[in-house]
């Protein structure tokens, strides 16, 4: 069983003008929704704390917000979470009461007003300064993770198609970060894990195409930069759609029955992933087709003459 | 041409599975709920007090799966959580504060495999719930007691030298100490005296000729750092042993941060309790006159006070206090110059001046320091917390043999490990950093338990599909990938169990799920590629040949990257995400191995050896 099998190379690169409109556009959008959206961070960034409590019963979400009112609470954010009993209380920083008490008060109101007791299923209390330092160490470590692959690409292939490659790495962030500002999803710790993931796994395929545009140059030696790496991108077509169809196959699974915690996880490595494999074909290589990448810049350097060495002595 | 391996690298490669087999397998021993019994101050649990308890066990009708006494130490082990608990609470009432009983999640790794040093993989709290504190330890407040205790220092320093001085006086926001002196003679030989001296301060012109500006070297601010850290760490951890907490991790994070990590804490109130609980230390005079005989029977002498020591020894002590443990600014333990242990302490100028009056006519007295704490007790409060009950006692009493100055020593302690644990009482009585929590995780065990189900679940769909998938599409070859990746799961997991650092979290579950649908990739790229070379018109033993060193370029390079990527997330990560991080590294890894040399080994073995016109491929 094969999906693809083509008798002569598809013709990528003829898109490539629209596919760059196209990623333009959509870029453009994701800066323009963070701009005015901004990005819905979660209590690991915003500080803050988040309670999630167990009800033997269905919650009455009223009466949970009503409760909270009352003790204090009004600036609470109450919603279900995964199921009818499980309720996720979120109270922003507040400077009037000793942050790391919170939980415990809110819990202790909560019980006051059942008849049977509540149980604490999750109590995360995160101070500002370390919301505020995670949010730098997090970019930190994006850009920290572009440039040791920009010079990695740079080294074992050539400085155009590690632009490339980095080009759509950024991309891929970009519109992953873009369709969490858009739909407002919520941007925690294990969503900043999935995108790291995210780069790895995009780079993963850039450099399956990368490696076959190197060798096709060596390959084909009359062939011009296009007609090369549509032949690499269509040989390795097939691949890219088989592994990216596995990965996305596992993905389904953890965000079906992954849990609620795991959903936005999930959901960034789905989405960057759809992107990740149109941005390997489409982006990094196009950008190193329009940079002018040749034949002459992927032969091997030339043997370097290797005195033979006299080791007895 | 054929393909065929030496029998070696086979005998290799399983031997090297089997290993990772034998390390993966505790982990389908469940653990058992359990309960850990020791006793307080070094004393030791007896087989008299083990019978007891089983006796109540069996009274409330509680049967313990085992229970073991070893090195003094009792370990029960239950069926149930609802078990556990109650048992956890009659032995509270029956032994009383003298003993520490903490609930334990008890491995159940049956003895031939703990004999090769097999484990079960350490789970995160948000597997196994618990509470997960962040600190951050007030470095300020330190920094700011050094210069305040400064300036007297300098003042009696100054004065002993004869040098005049028109001001000293301490500016704690911008971290030095300003000296204004009468001439520029005086500027000189004060110079000379403090760099003399060695207190790792950094002299600086001041505003004008005359005055002179000290502020910490780095040296000295990264000393004091260290030290306030270590002090915290050593107070945190006695106070969590102390109410018993099975495997607690406290451990320094960065420049100012404490993590603390209670596995099966459920009252995290209780536990920011014990995190803020204050501990002092003073030093009292030795009332010899006093009746002894009167005072335990009620009539204590005007002016005195009755105190136990550890081992139980009463004292009376003379209610006025020489000196508190604030004025502590370090105490050691070592030996004196006939290598006896002693222990070191050191005080800040205006402690130092107190003492000194304060002995001078007590030569030849004995001397006691008194440990005062506060730690949460057997009863129980209205708001469902223990209540804290003060608990003071005699940590030491020594003879006065000279009058007693800035440095002085406790002698005639029996042993090294006594001097230890000395000098940390002495330390925690004189903490010059406060500690604020700034992160707190908790996690209850029923959501623990839920997160462990979730993450096997989705391990077992990811899998399942994956193997399915493979199989559909590459045949008798899918089959072998199928089997590199059930391979590639055992080697993770041994590999995990064996690290000891290696923690699993729900992000880290998330991670072997993704594993498993990227570990197929490099078995995709050398059965595409077989595929090629096979177009291409080569001969079947060509193809798998080329095919497998082909892809290895490729593969070698993007899991390169991945792992990369790896490293940066452990490097930032913190808890789960570094859970993530793990998993993702050591799956890169194991992947490489079993999808490359293990499915090659396996191809050959198949295909390799026979003259074929086609591959199921």
């Amino acid at each position: 069983m094969q999906v693809f099998s083509f008798s002569r190379p598809l013709n990528f690169m003829r898109l490539k003008w629209p596919a760059v409109v196209l990623s333009g556009l959509l870029l453009l959008g994701s800066v323009l929704s963070f701009s005015f959206n901004g990005i819905n961070w979660g209590l690991d960034f915003t500080g803050g704390t988040v309670i999630e409590a167990g009800f033997a019963q269905p919650a009455d979400l009223v009466a949970v917000r009503q409760t909270l009112d009352s003790a204090g609470y009004g600036d609470a954010v109450v919603q279900l979470f995964g199921s009818s009993r499980d309720v996720l209380i979120r109270i922003p920083l507040r400077a009037d009461v000793a942050q790391a008490v919170v939980g415990d008060s809110v819990l202790q109101a909560l019980n006051a007003q059942q008849t049977e007791p509540v149980s604490m299923r999750r109590v995360e209390f995160v101070g500002p300064s370390v919301g505020e330092e995670l949010k730098q160490d997090g970019g930190m470590a994006m850009l920290v993770a572009l440039i040791g692959i920009l010079l990695y690409v740079a080294m074992r292939f050539e400085w155009r198609l590690s632009v490339g490659a980095v080009v759509a790495l950024a991309h891929d962030v970009i519109l992953t970060l873009g369709l969490f500002s858009v739909l407002q999803l919520e941007f925690d710790l294990t969503v900043l894990a999935a995108i790291l993931a995210l780069i790895g796994y995009s780079i993963n395929d850039t450099i399956v195409v990368f490696d076959r545009i190197r060798e096709s140059f060596r390959k084909l030696r009359d062939a011009g930069a296009a007609e090369v790496i549509n032949t690499a991108i269509t040989s390795t077509l097939n691949r890219t759609v088989i592994t990216s169809l596995t990965t996305v196959l596992v993905l389904i699974v953890l965000f079906y029955l992954g849990g609620a915690l795991i959903h936005g996880f999930a959901t960034a490595l789905l989405f960057g992933i759809a992107v990740g494999t149109y941005s390997s074909i489409y982006v990094a290589s196009a950008i190193a087709e329009i940079l002018g990448i040749s034949r002459e810049d992927m032969l091997p350097p030339p043997p370097v003459e290797q005195e033979e060495q006299d080791i007895r002595a | 041409m054929l393909n065929k391996n030496p029998l070696w690298r086979y005998i290799l490669v399983s031997g090297l599975l089997l290993l990772a087999l034998l390390y993966a397998l505790p982990n389908l021993y469940p653990e058992d709920p359990a309960l850990n019994i020791s006793a307080r101050g070094g004393a030791v649990v007896t087989e008299q007090q083990r019978a007891v308890l089983e006796q109540q066990f069996d009274h409330a009708g509680i049967a313990a799966k085992s229970m073991l006494l070893t090195n003094g130490r009792l370990l029960v082990r239950f069926n149930s959580t609802e078990q556990q608990l109650q048992a956890h609470d009659i032995a509270n009432k029956q032994l009383g504060d003298g003993y520490i009983t903490a609930l334990n999640l008890a491995p159940a790794t049956p003895d031939w495999l703990s004999a090769i040093g097999a484990t079960p993989m350490k789970l995160g709290l948000d597997l196994r719930g618990g509470v997960h504190f962040l600190l951050a330890v007030d470095i300020n407040a330190a920094l700011d007691k050094t210069l305040n205790d400064l300036v007297p220092t300098l003042r009696s320093q100054l004065r002993d030298a004869g040098i005049r001085y028109r001001s000293i006086e301490a500016d704690t926001a911008a971290g030095r100490v300003q000296l204004v002196l009468r001439t520029a003679d005086d500027v000189v030989t004060a110079k000379a005296l403090i760099a003399k001296q060695d207190l790792g301060l950094l002299l600086t012109q001041g505003r004008d000729d005359l005055s002179l500006q000290l502020s910490l070297t780095e040296q000295r601010v990264k000393d004091i750092r260290d030290y306030a850290l270590e002090q915290n760490i050593s107070i945190i951890r006695n106070r969590i042993n102390d109410i018993g907490v099975a495997e607690p991790l406290v451990q320094r994070q960065g420049a100012d941060r404490i993590v603390v990590q209670l596995p099966g804490v459920q009252d995290t109130a209780q536990a920011k309790e014990i995190l803020g609980a204050t501990a002092s230390l003073e030093f009292r005079l030795v009332d010899t006159d006093g009746d002894m005989a009167a005072a335990l029977a009620g009539r204590v002498p005007p002016g005195s006070a009755l105190f136990y020591s550890r081992d139980g020894r009463p004292l009376l002590l003379e209610q006025r206090i020489m000196l508190t443990g604030d004025h502590i600014s370090n105490a050691a333990a070592g030996y004196d110059e006939y290598s006896r242990p002693q222990v070191l302490i050191k005080l800040d100028a205006k402690g130092g001046a107190m003492l000194s009056q304060a002995s001078k006519d007590a030569v030849g007295r004995r001397m006691a320091s008194v440990f005062t704490e506060y730690t949460p007790g057997s009863e129980v409060g209205a708001d469902g917390n223990r209540i804290l009950v003060k608990r003071q006692e005699v940590i030491n009493d020594a003879t006065i043999t000279t009058r007693l100055g800035h440095d002085f020593a406790i002698t005639g302690i029996s042993t090294p490990a006594e001097t230890q644990n000395l000098a940390t009482l002495l330390r925690a009585g004189a903490l010059i950093a406060p500690v604020q929590i700034i992160e707190e995780r908790s996690i209850g065990p029923s959501l623990g338990q839920e997160n462990i189900e979730l993450g096997l679940t989705a391990i077992g769909w990811g899998m399942a599909a994956v193997l399915l998938f493979m199989a559909l599409y590459y045949k008798a070859f899918g089959m072998v990938a199928n089997l590199a990746l059930v391979a590639n799961l055992v080697l993770m997991v041994g590999v995990m169990s064996m690290i000891p650092g290696a923690t699993l979290t729900l992000p880290g579950m998330a991670g072997i799920v993704l594993t498993v649908g990227m570990a197929v990739d490099a078995n995709v790229l050398i059965f595409e590629r077989i595929r090629e070379e096979l177009a291409e018109g080569r001969s079947v033993q060509q193809a798998i040949h080329l095919g497998y060193d082909r892809a290895f370029a490729t593969i070698a390079d993007s899991n390169i990257t991945t792992l990369l990527v790896a490293l940066v997330l452990f490097g930032i990560g913190t808890g789960p995400v570094k859970g993530f991080a793990v998993t993702l590294g050591i799956g890169i890894l194991t992947s490489i191995f079993t999808a490359v040399v293990g499915t090659r080994l396996m191809v050959n073995l198949i295909w390799g050896g026979r003259r074929l016109q086609s591959l199921p491929v």
